[in-house]
């Protein structure tokens, strides 16, 4: 610490550029942190399996990992392409069902009271135990495993919806009353609004979930074949003891989680970031 | 016309539950161009008074009329919250735009008249600036812009200014003395604040509680709109002794032990 002797008594207070550049070095290493300690542990892996000669068939090496990766790329692709597909799908189904299925709850006591059991049943009941059932019901593969995905993502965008739909401010709600708002006017610029932070959350938690039920779903249904997911290539692989095609087959799965969470989190960001407060960056 | 009867209050009562009587029996006539202010403790009623002259609460009892009745496409009546009550995803712009967009008014036609409302409470340099970013005297501020830019006839005010600090309040009373003189309006301005009722108002209403009831009225001759000189004048400090000392009769022990 040192003290600054004023001299010119208009000169302007020095910058205190010490707390400047601890904030631009807590930015930087926000994102080198991760990526050090990550490469650190994928390091520890190759070298471990060297070290202790690990065969590939028990653990394989990164380095194999990603050989296999390329090798096997094409052919991985149209499998999480396949993958990408379903879980988009059943996330895009599983939000237009939530929010309109929630609008409807918000707006009618009776009907939510008539079907919230029918919600709750589908919700509490694994997908695993369900998922048989409704590939026996189901002709194409695709579709049943879309239903299977859409199930498990489904519940928290519609909870997610009508408690945002029914947070909204008492006070704006008599506010809409004085002004003769129409049910519309009221729906499109005071309840959907005011839902969107708790929609944005559920949308985070369905992204994953929409996954989780994709792969779920492929395992229960064992396709095998053409037309198949990474779910599906990792049974495949472990039938046939490809211990290293299963781990590039998770890795890219992984990915893909990665990828939906940043997408929901950056369409958060976005939707929310100017003033809501889970979203906004505090200046310090 | 000014000095006609506007509001009319006729044994209203309201009660919530089987037990709680909020209001009990009350009869009011306020004319165009008062400034009424409803004085009395907390759970005397007087919000829930408000409410039903709003619309907002439906009566038990009794009638209210309003002369010539509300209900045009445009609004005439406006409320003021105790919370500014503004939306925080949308600009001050847009905040003070809302009556008219729900009232189908183009944003090009309503753009001068947010404009114009916005100017009257000072805050025309805030336009795009969002809720969060601003303090809470001019939040409230926006509030009462957002009230005006129907040019209601009527304003109704809930404890508008009590979470503020004493500065920015008698900034604001100035402002709404300054709007309601201006623009003619009846208003009705709740609040448990002695100095203010007296400062703002030419008629004190006090209510007492438990049932809540019109306990008293006072007519404030001083002349209205009053300046700033007159919250520091002899004459300022007799009507609030007075309108004190009635207040005070009104008060039950057992309210006072609450």
């Amino acid at each position: 610490m040192s003290i600054t002797l004023i001299t010119d008594p208009d000169a302007a207070a020095p910058i205190n550029t010490e707390a400047l550049l601890r904030a631009r070095r807590e930015r930087i290493l926000s994102w080198v942190m991760p990526i050090i300690t990550l490469g650190a542990a994928i390091a520890f892996w190759e070298w471990a399996v060297w070290h202790w000669e690990i065969p590939h068939y028990l653990i394989p090496a990164p380095s194999l990992i990603v050989q296999t990766l390329i090798k096997d790329g094409p052919s991985l692709m149209v499998s999480a392409w396949f993958t990408v597909k379903l879980t988009f799908f059943s996330l895009a189904l599983a939000v237009i069902g939530g929010v309109v299925l929630g609008a409807l709850f918000a707006l009618s006591r009776t009907v939510e009271m008539s079907l919230f059991p029918f919600a709750v049943i589908l919700q509490v009941t694994p997908v695993v135990a369900i998922a048989p059932l409704i590939l026996i019901y189901v002709d194409s593969t695709f579709a049943a495993l879309l239903i299977c995905a859409w199930i498990v993502a489904f519940f928290p965008i519609l909870s997610g919806t009508v408690i945002g739909l029914r947070s909204a401010d008492h006070n704006l709600r008599d506010l809409f009353t004085l002004y003769r708002a129409t049910s519309w006017q009221r729906l499109r610029y005071l309840l959907a609004p005011s839902a969107l932070p708790s929609f944005m959350a559920s949308l985070k938690v369905a992204g994953g979930l929409s996954l989780i039920g994709a792969v779920v779903a492929e395992f229960v249904a064992g396709a095998a074949g053409q037309n198949t997911g990474l779910a599906s290539r990792i049974i495949e692989s472990s039938f046939r003891s490809e211990i290293p095609r299963m781990f590039a087959a998770l890795v890219l799965v992984s990915a893909l989680g990665i990828a939906i969470f940043f997408l929901t989190s950056w369409l958060s960001r976005r939707v929310l970031g100017h003033w809501h407060e889970s979203e906004i960056r505090r200046e310090s | 016309m000014k000095g006609d009867a506007i509001i009319q209050m006729d044994r209203v009562s309201k009660r919530f539950g089987k037990t709680t009587l909020a209001v009990d029996n009350m009869s009011l006539t306020i004319n165009e161009g008062d400034f009424v202010t409803f004085l009395g403790p907390s759970g005397c009623g007087k919000s829930t008074a408000l409410k039903m002259i709003a619309g907002l609460l439906p009566v038990t009892a009794g009638t209210i009329a309003i002369t010539p009745p509300t209900g045009k496409s445009e609004q005439d009546l406006a409320f003021v919250f105790q919370e500014p009550t503004l939306m925080p995803w949308a600009t001050v712009f847009d905040n003070v735009y809302l009556p008219l967009r729900l009232a189908r008014i183009g944003r090009g036609d309503a753009t001068p008249r947010v404009k114009a409302a916005l100017v009257e409470v000072g805050l025309s340099r805030f336009e795009t600036a969002y809720p969060r970013e601003l303090s809470g005297g001019m939040k409230m501020r926006v509030s009462i812009a957002r009230a005006m830019v129907t040019r209601p006839r009527i304003l109704l005010m809930d404890e508008p200014f009590a979470a503020l600090d004493e500065m920015t309040r008698s900034k604001l009373n100035n402002d709404v003395v300054r709007l309601a003189a201006g623009h003619g309006l009846t208003v009705v301005f709740v609040t448990h604040s002695v100095f203010e009722s007296v400062y703002l108002s030419t008629r004190v209403v006090i209510m007492a509680a438990r049932p809540g009831r019109v306990a008293a009225e006072l007519l404030l001759t001083e002349t209205w709109p009053r300046s700033e000189e007159y919250r520091v004048s002899d004459a300022f400090s007799a009507e609030a002794r007075r309108v004190s000392e009635t207040l005070k009769g009104t008060l039950d022990v057992d309210h006072i032990d609450h």
